[in-house]
């Protein structure tokens, strides 16, 4: 059982382990998945810049991620073919590490946020992620058949004069604002994991999309589950453990 | 409501600068227009300007208030590594499955990219011409079919007018547009037009 210092960490990872796996087959559709990284180092960067200056890390790291969200639009032509996501990368990167460097309190952020320590959240962080996480899953849904009929059949799209823009400009704030929640809770490469490696598997063994999004809701949900208490038992940090596992199961099953 | 779903009248068709020769037609509904000629000619811009991707540079297009179009291209849907089956497919454009073919209505619940080429290519045509439209558009419907699936299509396209909507579709195969089409307008080239 789990003693009541860890349920509440578990209990905002859970939120998060449910709704990442589902923003990893919209990603994957999209052929977006390096956006997770990038949103992710950015939201870290933004986290260390609002430490920095005497801010909130959490709405710091949410209002850098949504910024980018939205902003990588303004430069969609000189950015295409996904170079927007390695350059918000490159910069949330650079940011974070010089920050970490040179700042003390931002060292040991900066150390947390890349480390992917779960163990640290609150009630604070549970009560920020749980409505975000059945929001966010909630406007998945009802975005879920644009995003699927824009990629499939865009011209169809276009000729119905159904408009792109609301679509996808919501979907990419979701995808920052998810992403920036995942880091200051599990960190960059915990986050990455339930993003990438569920959808993956899914996409690979799914034999319908419905099917496909809960195939990586269950993988995420039991990997999830099974890292915490992995961790816990060996006294790990928690990202790590999550990657190798469900890396493993990767290489099994997909 | 009027009849009359589309008139082209001198119309010349390009992307960045005119690649067609003038074309007048009328169609109404309940009709299929074939748009056919030899390669090069503007085919596809031409349609491709009727769902307004292409520019139009001179003449009028003039097409009914509120009209719902749906469009085929000649580019295969991205499904390759995408866990989404035909059935999901066709909900995507709110299209019937009714109808289809034997060797299609068993395997609506396949994914895509595991279907054969030519089955693939005939279910996302089918969410096309099935879907709620008052004019579908389809460029070379007939690539990737066989014998059975050709014969398949024209039947379903008269159909499809008969249930109250207008066609107009490219292609290449005379035959079939003899076959399927009220109309045909033959395209020149450009610089026969002249």
């Amino acid at each position: 059982m789990l003693s009541d210092l860890f349920l509440l960490p578990f209990l905002t990872g859970l939120c998060l382990a449910l709704i990442l796996p589902v923003l990893g087959c919209f990603l994957r559709l999209r052929d977006e998945w390096l956006a997770a990284l990038a949103y992710a180092h950015v939201a870290a960067a933004g986290a260390l810049l609002a430490l920095v200056g005497g801010a909130l890390p959490a709405l710091g790291g949410m209002a850098a991620a949504a910024l980018a969200g939205a902003g990588k639009r303004l430069f969609a032509r000189r950015l295409a073919g996904g170079a927007s996501f390695a350059i918000l990368l490159l910069g949330g990167w650079a940011i974070a590490v010089l920050l970490a460097a040179n700042q003390p309190l931002a060292e040991r952020l900066g150390h947390a946020l890349f480390d992917g320590q779960l163990y640290f959240s609150g009630g604070a962080q549970l009560a920020l992620v749980a409505p975000w996480a059945v929001f966010a899953g909630v406007a998945l849904l009802l975005l879920s058949r644009h995003l699927l009929l824009a990629r499939v059949y865009p011209d169809y799209f276009r000729a119905r004069h159904l408009r792109a823009w609301p679509v996808m400009l919501g979907f990419d704030l979701i995808a920052a604002l998810t992403l920036a929640l995942a880091t200051m809770t599990m960190g960059v490469m915990g986050g990455f994991t339930l993003i990438f490696i569920p959808a993956w598997i899914a996409f690979r063994r799914a034999g319908s999309w419905r099917r496909g999004v809960a195939m990586a809701v269950l993988i995420g949900v039991v990997g999830y589950a099974a890292a915490f208490l992995l961790a816990l038992w060996l006294d790990q940090p928690f990202g790590p453990v999550l990657a190798l596992l469900l890396i493993a199961l990767g290489l099994v099953i997909a | 409501m009027s009849a009359v779903l589309l008139q082209a009248k001198e119309l010349v068709a390009g992307w960045q600068r005119p690649a067609t020769a003038p074309l007048d037609f009328t169609l109404e509904n309940g009709r299929i227009l074939g748009l056919t000629g030899p390669n090069g000619v503007g085919k596809t811009t031409m349609l491709s300007a009727l769902a307004g991707k292409a520019q139009v540079f001179s003449g009028t297009l003039e097409m009914r208030p509120g009209l719902r179009l749906a469009l085929q291209t000649q580019e295969v849907p991205p499904v390759d590594g995408l866990p989404l089956s035909g059935r999901e497919l066709l909900a995507l454009t709110d299209a019937a499955p009714d109808g289809l073919p034997s060797w299609l209505a068993g395997r609506l619940d396949q994914r895509l990219d595991r279907l054969s080429g030519g089955q693939r290519h005939y279910l996302a045509l089918w969410a096309i011409l099935q879907a709620p439209a008052d004019l579908v558009l389809l460029d070379e419907p007939t690539n990737n079919l066989d014998t059975a699936g050709v014969a398949h299509l024209a039947s379903a396209l008269r159909a499809r007018v008969a249930a109250g909507s207008g066609v107009v579709l490219v292609s290449h195969d005379h035959d079939f547009v003899a076959q399927v089409c009220d109309q045909i307008v033959v395209l020149r080239e450009a610089s026969d037009a002249v």
